[in-house]
């Protein structure tokens, strides 16, 4: 069914009970054309590129839990294009067009608000990097903007502009066309645009091994038992070095624990997403009225889901140091997410040294923005067994060869990106 | 919080030390061949369970020491001089 203001009106005059399902549950087949490992948006997407740009429809993708319970269901929401290094600028740049026509090619309202990103400077060091960085986001044709103290202050009146600010603010960097999307509407939209071109979708269905036979992929074994394919994609970003390991890989990533927290609902006070890299924190405000806000890494290995109190004593200390008004909200939730943290802070999008096996990864803190270009790029490497050009530098290899994107300039300390 | 008992002062918080990553990487030789220094620098286990990993009491001794800590659960198994 095709959701329209016509449908709306219809299932209005039944009460809103007859809607159907937005896609189905069907038992695995014993074999596909492609599986992907990871019902999250990345995955999602990957199979409906799959069947839409490529004809590839059977095809299943395989959740262990239910569809957007990881990382989609836990980031953030910001969208976003604005990078310094060109192979990041012009992925991220497809991913924030394909946002903006998302909704309507998915036929499901994303939410997709483009309410701007506006990245603080602090310090005159700060300022030249965001120069730097604006200016060659300029040069790849993304729009970027530096406003003044003075127009922040008139914009974001919450926010403490003043001279004796405990981190006086100098400008910004702004990308107009970033702000954020419902992120899950963005898995539930992928899933039923997925399923309509007859993609599968098995929830409840862990993979426990790969079987690969004479280095080519043979198919999956899980929880629901085995099934073929010569083509498995893995979109799994936390848990890629899991999945690897059981294809024999090692990679360069490490798994962090990431938190994000949001505050009781109050009505609207700010509607732009606002960044601060002096101090590691962003924060915006959600429709159903939470301010949404998050830092840094816990800075130490983790699969568990959950951090520790002294990064939710940073995270609210820096919000209260730009928005002191917010010291009388109670946070409501915290919660953590698993990152995939590569050691040069850039995803992998990419064939794996097994015949068939490809995968989407390594996205940092970053993953979300991407989803729709992920899905993308790693659906026409699987589907032409070759990248996509605007993939092409995200390579496993790259490491080894020295072309590593360190967008940050860290070096190899997967928690410094 | 985590509380992780440094060899030289005892159980103290976390906020007192820096983190320094996998402790099982061993530096090749000089001559070692290229992809394995690749592999030094860049591969990890990141193993789902314990994991033996380098902090520093960077507010405290400043010495550096190996801890093994269950990375599903955070418990910290123990902590060695190294």
């Amino acid at each position: 069914m095709k959701y329209s203001i016509f449908s709306l009106a219809r299932n209005a005059r039944s009460y809103h009970e007859r809607w159907p399902l937005a896609w189905r549950s069907p038992a695995p087949k014993p074999r596909y054309d492609a599986i992907i490992v990871g019902g999250g948006g990345h995955g999602l997407a990957t199979a409906y590129y799959l069947a839409k740009e490529h004809g590839i429809a059977n095809v299943a993708v395989l959740e262990k839990g239910w569809l957007g319970g990881g990382n989609t269901g836990r980031n953030t929401t910001i969208v976003r294009s604005n990078y310094h290094l060109d192979p990041n600028a012009h992925f991220y740049e497809l991913s924030l067009k394909l946002w903006e026509k998302l909704s309507q090619d998915l036929n499901f309202n994303v939410m997709y608000s483009a309410r701007g990103v506006l990245n603080l400077v602090h310090s005159p060091a700060d300022l030249d990097a965001a120069m730097r960085r604006g200016n060659a986001m300029r040069l790849n044709g993304i729009d970027a903007k530096f406003v003044t103290r003075d127009e922040i202050a008139r914009s974001i009146p919450n926010l403490d502009c003043s001279a004796d600010a405990r981190f006086p603010i100098m400008g910004g960097l702004l990308q107009p066309r970033g702000g954020t999307v419902r992120h899950d509407a963005v898995a539930w939209g992928y899933a039923r645009a997925a399923d309509a071109r007859g993609v599968d979708i098995i929830q409840q269905c862990a993979v426990t091994g790969i079987r690969i036979d004479n280095g080519a992929i043979a198919g999956v074994e899980t929880t629901q038992g085995f099934i073929a394919t010569n083509k498995l994609g893995l979109a799994v970003a936390g848990h890629s070095s899991h999945l690897a390991a059981m294809a024999g890989l090692k990679l360069p990533i490490e798994s962090h624990v990431l938190q994000a927290m949001v505050s009781e609902p109050v009505k609207p006070v700010l509607d732009t997403v606002v960044t601060s890299g002096a101090v590691h924190f962003y924060i915006s405000q959600s429709d159903k009225g939470e301010l949404v806000m998050g830092g840094d890494l816990d800075f130490y290995n983790s699969y568990a889901q959950r951090g520790n109190l002294p990064i939710i004593e940073h995270v609210v200390s820096a919000c209260l140091a730009l928005f002191p008004s917010f010291g009388r909200l109670k946070l409501m939730r915290t919660w953590g997410g698993i990152m995939d943290m590569t050691m040069d802070g850039s995803p992998i999008i990419a064939r794996l040294p097994v015949k068939g096996l490809y995968m989407t990864g390594g996205w940092c803190y970053g993953g979300f923005k991407a989803t729709p270009a992920s899905g993308f790029c790693l659906a026409h490497t699987i589907a032409r067994d070759e990248p996509h050009p605007l993939n092409a530098a995200f390579t496993l290899e790259r490491f080894a060869s020295g072309r590593t994107i360190d967008e940050k300039g860290a070096g190899p300390y997967a928690w410094a990106h | 919080m985590l509380l992780i008992p440094c060899p030289w002062c005892g159980p103290r918080s976390q906020i007192e030390f820096t983190y320094g990553g996998d402790a099982t990487v061993r530096r090749p030789a000089l001559d070692a061949p290229e992809d394995e220094w690749a592999r030094y620098v860049y591969v990890r286990d990141n193993p789902m369970g314990p994991h033996d990993e380098w902090w520093t009491h960077s507010s405290g001794c400043r010495q550096w020491f190996v801890v093994r800590r269950d990375t599903r659960t955070h418990e910290i198994l123990g902590a060695n001089r190294p």
